[in-house]
């Protein structure tokens, strides 16, 4: 088109500045501090390349600690339980919304079922203490009008990961309802007629257009949802867990806070959060693949 | 078209109905539990009496809350921190989401710009790193440290620059035959257009700030600078009894500490609970807006 309409592209540049130097200092800076992972490092000396190269010593060290492969399996557990409840969940409740005719009905269903998300871990961890405490807690209290006897949900290491799940579900499940509650309005509703005149019932109409329409959105959120393998919630377990449900409930990124800023063993921490790191980046390229290629998803 | 009513259908919507109703009672009990608990008196919150409605209504726990002067400070800290964090969150997500909607024709380094922030969120330096970073810039027990190392919010700078990209193109080039260059076809003609998603960005950026509470932790040195939910998270979470001075430890003795807590963990919601339903109507808008893509 016309030369002129062309505009110069330096404020563009302009713009991105500011940003790009807090990301730069920020983001990439961090990145930088990873080589204390492979260093003997000691605050005192202070210059990130002052202290003792060690190789590879770090992470050897943590392999030959006795509780890795126990947190390493306890995070995966919890993860993989919260990605696939968490999954199926919100796909079951978008469609019986989907089956509400009364518009304030359904509205008023989604604006509580939103609600939890908004609220901080903190706020919803000192709720479920209270509420979950075998003393005074109302679920217990609940429990006991059919004769079952307290239960220490967050000090026992039988409940502690089915808690970690229901309550990261009861958490999340109504905010990710609203992507398939898109892909549902998305559907071409001729499609529901054609159907009706073939005699098909709502049941049928579900099965064989609701379901299919709801594919591409299903196997997108179900391969990005890989990612999170070894993400398995530090905010909910770190304001829930205490050393009795270590055994269960100690994950990666709350045993990296408790070696590095408790026990100020910078260079051990920063080496497991560099192979959790590593697996997630691994992981999350994976399946960002993986949605381009079956579901034509991209990014931006 | 008339849909008939069968039997089946019928049971079906009222079993419906019900499972529906049934959950959103679970998302929503056990916060007006808290709620009862806070305004019931010390002994019967003790005696477990409460269930849904306060027993021997009582606000002396908010009296006791509101009278601790680390309660009032954390407030403030987090009333400055969602003022500053909220200002330059929105600030930069628009200045970067802009040019990285431009297509690579018009602007040729928006592919290394979109990689230069899309990896952030892909790989992180981690917990260590990053509290060495801050150390090292000098932030440490300042605001700054709250809401610098956040400034760029990468997820919603995607947000918006797709929300910026289903804007049609023609109202742009009109701009630029008009003269205006991109500053102005930016805040007066992009930003006004993109009320929706920006109202959901606002209120994804102000929830975050409000409900922060590990950065508050690890990067302040004195519990005076804590936000709010660092400071609850001490309290309410961790029972961590050196932040309660010993005037307060005799008025627990009227107040309770589950009481206490309860109304700590309300006033700590209570924002959200406020500003939630009157924003909901935008982000359902904004999100699918910004997500689905043609």
């Amino acid at each position: 088109m016309l030369q002129k309409l062309k505009s110069p592209n330096w404020p563009l540049h302009l713009m991105l500045l500011p940003g790009v130097i807090l990301v730069l200092i920020y983001s990439y800076g961090p990145m930088l501090g990873i080589v204390i992972a492979f260093q003997k490092f000691m605050p005192a000396r202070g210059g990130l390349f002052d202290s003792p190269w060690i190789g590879l010593d770090n992470f050897r060290y943590v392999l030959d600690m006795p509780d890795s492969m126990r947190i390493l399996k306890n995070t995966v557990i919890i993860a993989v339980f919260k990605i696939i409840v968490g999954f199926v969940v919100p796909i079951i409740v978008s469609l019986l919304l989907n089956e509400v005719r009364k518009e304030f009905f359904k509205r008023g269903i989604q604006t509580l079922i939103y609600l939890p998300h908004f609220l901080s871990w903190i706020i919803l961890g000192g709720i479920l203490i209270d509420v979950l405490s075998p003393s005074s807690g109302i679920v217990n209290q609940f429990l006991s009008l059919f004769g079952f006897e307290p239960i220490y949900f967050l000090g026992d290491n039988s409940w502690f990961r089915p808690v970690l799940v229901i309550t990261d579900v009861w958490k999340e499940f109504g905010f990710n309802t609203i992507v398939y509650l898109a892909a549902l309005t998305g559907i071409n509703p001729a499609l529901y007629e054609a159907a009706i005149v073939d005699g098909a019932g709502r049941w049928k109409q579900t099965l064989h257009i609701t379901l299919p329409g709801m594919m591409p959105i299903i196997v997108l959120t179900m391969t990005l949802a890989m990612g999170n393998v070894l993400n398995a919630g530090f905010d909910q377990v770190f304001n829930l867990y205490s050393p009795q449900v270590y055994e269960s409930g100690d994950i990666i990124d709350t045993f990296v806070y408790r070696i590095g800023l408790v026990d100020a063993q910078y260079g051990v921490a920063t080496a497991v959060g560099l192979f959790k790191s590593i697996v997630s980046f691994t992981f999350i390229s994976v399946s960002y693949y993986l949605a381009y290629r079956f579901a034509n998803y991209r990014i931006f | 078209m008339v849909e008939q009513l069968t039997l089946g259908r019928r049971l079906f919507v009222s079993a419906n109905y019900f499972v529906l109703a049934l959950l959103s009672i679970l998302c929503l009990v056990p916060l007006i539990h808290v709620l009862a608990v806070s305004f019931s008196s010390s002994g019967a919150a003790t005696a477990g009496l409460v269930k849904l409605w306060p027993v021997e209504f009582t606000t002396s726990s908010y009296e006791f809350v509101l009278a601790k002067p680390a309660f009032l400070t954390s407030i403030g800290v987090t009333l400055q921190r969602v003022a500053l964090g909220l200002t330059i969150n929105m600030v930069l997500t628009i200045l970067v989401a802009y040019p990285l909607s431009k297509e690579v024709r018009k602007f040729k380094f928006r592919s290394i710009y979109v990689w230069f922030f899309v990896i952030t969120m892909l790989f992180q330096g981690g917990l260590i790193p990053l509290y060495m970073t801050v150390n090292y810039t000098g932030i440490m027990d300042t605001i700054w440290a709250l809401v610098l190392p956040g400034a760029v919010p990468v997820f919603n700078v995607v947000l918006l620059l797709n929300f910026f990209r289903g804007l049609p193109k023609e109202l742009e080039e009109a701009a630029f035959i008009d003269g205006a260059g991109h500053w102005t076809t930016l805040w007066r003609i992009m930003v006004p257009l993109s009320a929706p998603a920006l109202a959901t960005i606002t209120l994804f950026a102000a929830v975050g700030h409000w409900n922060a509470w590990f950065d508050g932790l690890i990067f302040m040195d004195s519990p005076d600078h804590y936000p709010l939910q660092s400071y609850l998270q001490t309290v309410v979470i961790n029972r961590d009894l050196s932040l309660v001075s010993s005037t307060d430890m005799k008025s627990l003795a009227e107040v309770n500490d589950r009481t206490a807590k309860a109304a700590q963990i309300f006033m700590g919601a209570l924002p959200i609970l406020l500003v939630y339903p009157f924003l909901q109507r935008f982000f359902m808008k904004g999100i699918v807006l910004g997500s689905v893509k043609e």
